[in-house]
């Protein structure tokens, strides 16, 4: 069943990715790009990265994808006129992209670990040793660890803690980014540059 | 399912979005690819986190990491997209064969 999945993710998300590429219309792009992130979105729940596939959807295939459509409707250019292709450019693209592809596939076999199958996620193990870590004062009303004995994995609340322990450097200077390419936006898009 | 077969699925997600930042030659289109050559690199890690777990758990500072890497790319998406409508009100084209004023 899990194999099924994985080829049918992988087969909606390579085929319209191959469809954002050969459309000559670029919202009929735009809403291949958009399938092709649910196909990835798939996968990544198949790999029980349940919060990161959810946030692909709701970030990349909705906010991002919107914002794409938005800029195509705003230019008014749907229509691409018919040029000649440049056949240095597309001859050379694709001969350099066969280079990468045989060097990936010639260098993935010797991974360690490449071929041995998923291992299931065990919930005991991780109770375990988070007991050990915190001590069994801690671990009593702990939602992570109420959910591991449960049996089911608290992802979420495990990449919730890690952001805000430790990574909370990382993600207030994330919250400066984005207000710079905020600011950054403002300021492109204004009309005249004084 | 191996940790090879999401590592060739992701490669062949990179390869086509590597080809179509090539071949296109509409500037938004090619922007998409540049998104999709990023989401490649997303499978990756959580493939990586998933398949080299520590004491029964997924390895979560990847996924952490690809958290921050969606967050960057939408701040990076708004600044480029903020930057292709800049250049459309300059040259009123988003042909890349039009934008050449800096070739040398």
């Amino acid at each position: 069943m899990e194999s099924l999945l994985f080829y049918v993710f992988t087969a909606i998300m390579l085929g319209s990715a191959i469809g954002v590429i050969v459309n000559r219309n670029p919202i009929s792009s735009a809403l291949c790009l958009v399938l092709s992130f649910v196909g990835v979105a798939g996968l990544f729940i198949l790999l029980s990265a349940f919060f990161i596939g959810i946030i692909q959807i709701l970030v990349y295939a909705g906010a991002v994808m919107v914002l794409f459509l938005f800029i195509i409707m705003l230019l008014d250019v749907n229509v691409e006129e018919k040029r000649k292709v440049n056949l240095g450019a597309v001859g050379g693209g694709i001969f350099i992209a066969l280079i990468f592809l045989g060097q990936l596939l010639s260098v993935v076999g010797d991974i360690p670990g490449a071929s041995e199958p998923l291992a299931d996620i065990d919930h005991q193990q991780a109770l375990v040793a988070r007991t050990e870590a915190r001590g069994t004062d801690a671990i009593d009303g702990d939602r992570i660890a109420e959910e591991l004995a449960e049996g089911s994995l608290p992802d979420v609340q495990l990449i919730g803690e890690a952001i805000f322990t430790k990574y909370n450097f990382h993600l207030q200077m994330v919250g400066v980014l984005l207000l710079t390419s905020t600011v950054g936006v403002v300021l492109l898009s204004k009309k005249k540059l004084s | 399912m191996t940790l090879a077969n999401y590592l060739i699925a992701s490669g062949l997600l990179f390869t086509i979005g590597f080809l179509g930042v090539f071949v296109r030659r509409n500037i938004i289109v090619v922007f998409m690819c540049l998104e999709m050559m990023l989401t490649a690199a997303n499978i990756t890690l959580v493939a990586f986190s998933r398949f080299n777990g520590t004491q029964g758990l997924p390895n979560l500072d990847a996924q952490t990491l690809v958290f921050f890497i969606i967050t960057v790319a939408a701040a990076e998406v708004a600044v480029g997209l903020a930057i292709i409508v800049a250049l459309y009100r300059a040259k009123q084209s988003i042909h890349t064969d039009d934008i050449q004023s800096m070739k040398g």
